[in-house]
């Protein structure tokens, strides 16, 4: 649906003709049968083994059906400090994202328009960074995150970070981690609609002797409404069900972890099916919940 | 989990028949319970493994197919300096087997994860053999992923120390062979703590903080732990009570930041960035981040109140077509002149007898190490940490997770 939002007409829907066809139908009838059988089906034996209890005298990872829906209890007892921070480190990275991405859009798509090879090298640019592995790039930022690293003894010096202060395993780091793996995903949809805007739209508002802030704010941005609000799903989504930039492993500790590291530990260390199930289920309805909250209040269900 | 199982006898033969008498009681129950739920949630639950209809072994082809795949642990067999591994490079061309050597292992947990679904189908999981340690490899055998070796393709399995000869989860190891033993200690930056470490709670100086990591593999990291609260982790006398204790200890190193990660080999990274100069670490870690440093920057020691002893162990998995290209090479690795080589590399314990007397010609450096050839005064500072029962491994490993997540 995120998808669906790039560049969409909100005055479209209301043309099209209402006459229902068999070929509709038929066009439609393999995209229903993969969504049927890539989303439903994983989606329901998700929700079943969230309700899985322990085989008794079972063996490690041996589960059996039940209805034990106390496995949401304990998952949200023992884990929701790990949910509020996944949700806040997600949107933090979303606000970061589009800081950055939007006054970058704005030059990629308004700016650099009388010079098509300069908008090419820098949306190129901006996709560059997929064509190394994630995880790579990732553990690139630890290393010049490190403890010895020049940036740390710049702050260091300049007092910015405390003596024994460190910039990895922090709340800090993660954030950082997650705004730069997720920024392509804002700054391409905000292009997308940015690069279309029609400029003689800004000179109406300078002939209508608006300031060029009042022009950007009643003009340009609610015209660019429907790549912010993909831009900000597209990031603040996976981000929060991110769980590499915050493992110990990568740019976090201990006290960074999110819903994401306790799902990867449920299921790969502890072969806690049920509850890793539950932690997703849980995950993924409030996601949802966030997210129609979200597009309800911004007005754009239309734009969905 | 709510329902923890109730413990059962101890002893294997009393253990079975009291499961057999609750069997038929069980089922009915949870018939009933699983009843509103439907068929797809059994299909579901036939995936699981719990025996039934048990995985075979797959049709061997190694006699057309000169190949073998096997995974191993980072920094886990001897390697020169252009990155090639010269006794795998002999064994190719003495036996004509082309090895595709993987390290792809860096927790036993995780590798366990990435291949569990194939190991319960018996499908291929891509390596025909590889090498986890003891207690997974347990969990292995029990839960028949692994195929039965034929000794005849392994004459040289006559070279096992024997004390390595009856494990409880193996005896007579048809089914597994080891490939390295070593010990789990404290390591340390020679540069930055000029000093060094006796002691754990030397890793708790508050000039250490935040630069301090330990393993992400619970037994070795919470048995260094219990043995510094003067718990023996190899006998049977100690239980939650213990362990919770040894968590706590933990859990308060965690949360004031004096421990800034619990992980895996990942540790190496952090002590060449800087990021740590202390941990709980594993003895042939340190000394190949030693070679690679070009002089001994980091020192590896045991505890005063001991070390762990833990041993990595070849299997083959049901589903690999090739287990006696596996035979061969492990055949291979348990000639002396081999295991030497390969021990005076990594820097472990080897497994195969007369190694030792074999580097004292080729090695002479190395035949002395006690952390490669460990006389009895070192075994003694080492200890095996117990067999867990399924419902304490469950339990601990949960606890050990639940600090790791910070929770």
């Amino acid at each position: 649906m995120a998808f669906a939002a790039i560049g969409s007409n909100s005055t479209q829907t209301e043309q099209v003709p209402r006459r229902r066809s068999k070929v509709a139908i038929i066009l439609l009838l393999p995209g229903l049968a993969y969504l049927a059988l890539f989303f439903l089906t994983p989606l329901v034996s998700l929700v079943m083994t969230s309700l899985q209890t322990p085989v008794e005298f079972g063996d490690v990872g041996q589960y059996q059906a039940a209805f034990q829906i106390e496995n949401y209890a304990i998952v949200v007892g023992a884990y929701w400090p790990h949910f509020l921070r996944a949700f806040g480190y997600a949107l933090a990275a979303t606000f970061f994202a589009l800081v950055i991405s939007y006054p970058l859009a704005y030059f990629i798509g308004v700016k650099a328009r009388r010079w098509p090879l300069l908008q090419a090298l820098m949306l190129t640019l901006v996709i560059a960074p997929f064509f190394i592995s994630f995880l790579l790039r990732t553990l690139a930022w630890k290393q010049l995150m490190s403890d010895d690293s020049g940036l740390v003894s710049a702050l260091k010096t300049l007092t910015i970070l405390p003596a024994d202060g460190h910039l990895t395993g922090t709340a800090f780091s993660v954030i950082f981690g997650l705004t730069y793996n997720f920024l392509p995903f804002m700054t391409l949809p905000i292009y997308t609609t940015l690069e279309r805007l029609d400029t003689r739209y800004l000179e109406a508002g300078a002939d209508l002797y608006a300031s060029p802030f009042t022009t950007f704010w009643r003009v340009t941005v609610p015209l660019s409404m429907p790549g912010v609000v993909s831009g900000t799903l597209l990031t603040f989504i996976p981000a929060s069900g991110d769980y590499i930039n915050a493992s110990a492993s990568f740019l976090g500790s201990a006290q960074t972890q999110m819903v994401g590291n306790v799902i990867e530990s449920q299921f790969i260390s502890l072969l806690n099916y049920p509850q890793a199930s539950a932690l997703s289920v849980l995950l993924m309805g409030l996601i949802l919940l966030i997210v129609a909250l979200y597009v309800k209040r911004s007005g754009t269900e239309d734009l969905l | 989990m709510s329902s923890m199982p109730k413990s059962l006898p101890e002893d294997p033969i009393i253990r079975q028949l009291v499961m057999q008498a609750r069997k038929s009681q069980l089922s009915r129950r949870h018939l009933l319970q699983g009843a509103g739920v439907g068929a797809t949630a059994l299909a579901l639950a036939a995936c699981a493994p719990s025996g039934g209809n048990a995985p075979q072994p797959a049709t061997d082809v190694s006699d057309t197919d000169k190949s073998l795949t096997w995974s191993n642990w980072p920094a886990y067999i001897d390697e020169d300096d252009s990155g090639d591994y010269p006794t795998l490079i002999n064994f190719e061309s003495s036996t004509g087997i082309k090895v595709d050597y993987k390290i792809d292992i860096d927790d036993n947990n995780t590798y366990y994860g990435t291949i569990k679904d194939q190991l319960a189908l018996g499908q291929d999981t891509g390596a025909d053999t590889f090498c986890l340690t003891e207690w997974m490899v347990a969990r292995l055998i029990r839960f028949k992923y692994v195929q039965e070796l034929d000794a005849a393709n392994i004459p040289n399995k006559k070279n096992l120390t024997p004390a390595l000869l009856n494990p409880d989860f193996d005896p007579g190891r048809k089914m597994s062979l080891p490939w390295q033993n070593g010990f789990a200690g404290i390591a340390w930056n020679t540069e930055q703590i000029p000093a060094g470490l006796e002691s754990v709670d030397d890793l708790w100086d508050p000039s250490l903080k935040g630069k301090v990591t330990v393993l992400s593999e619970m037994r070795d990291t919470m048995g260094i732990l219990m043995l510094s609260q003067g718990v023996d982790i190899a006998s049977g006398d100690w239980g939650a009570d213990e362990y919770a204790k040894a968590i706590e200890l933990l859990e308060k190193q965690v949360t004031s930041r004096q421990i800034s990660g619990i992980k895996g080999n990942e540790y190496m990274q952090d002590f060449v960035s800087g990021d740590a100069t202390a941990a709980i670490a594993w003895s042939g870690d340190i000394t190949v981040l030693n070679a690679e440093a070009g002089f001994e920057k980091w020192k590896f020691a045991l505890p005063d109140s001991g070390g762990t002893l833990w041993g990595d162990t070849f299997v083959v998995p049901m589903g690999s077509p090739r287990k006696k290209n596996a035979e061969i090479l492990m055949n291979y690795y348990y000639e002396p002149e081999v295991a030497a080589e390969v021990a005076a590399w990594v820097n472990y314990i080897t497994p195969v007898e007369g190694a030792q007397a074999v580097a004292a010609e080729m090695f002479p450096e190395v035949a002395d190490n006690q952390l490669i050839f460990p006389n009895e005064e070192t075994l003694s500072q080492a200890h095996i940490f117990r067999t867990l029962d399924t419902a304490d491994d469950q339990a601990f490993n949960a606890e050990f997770q639940r600090v790791k997540l910070g929770a």
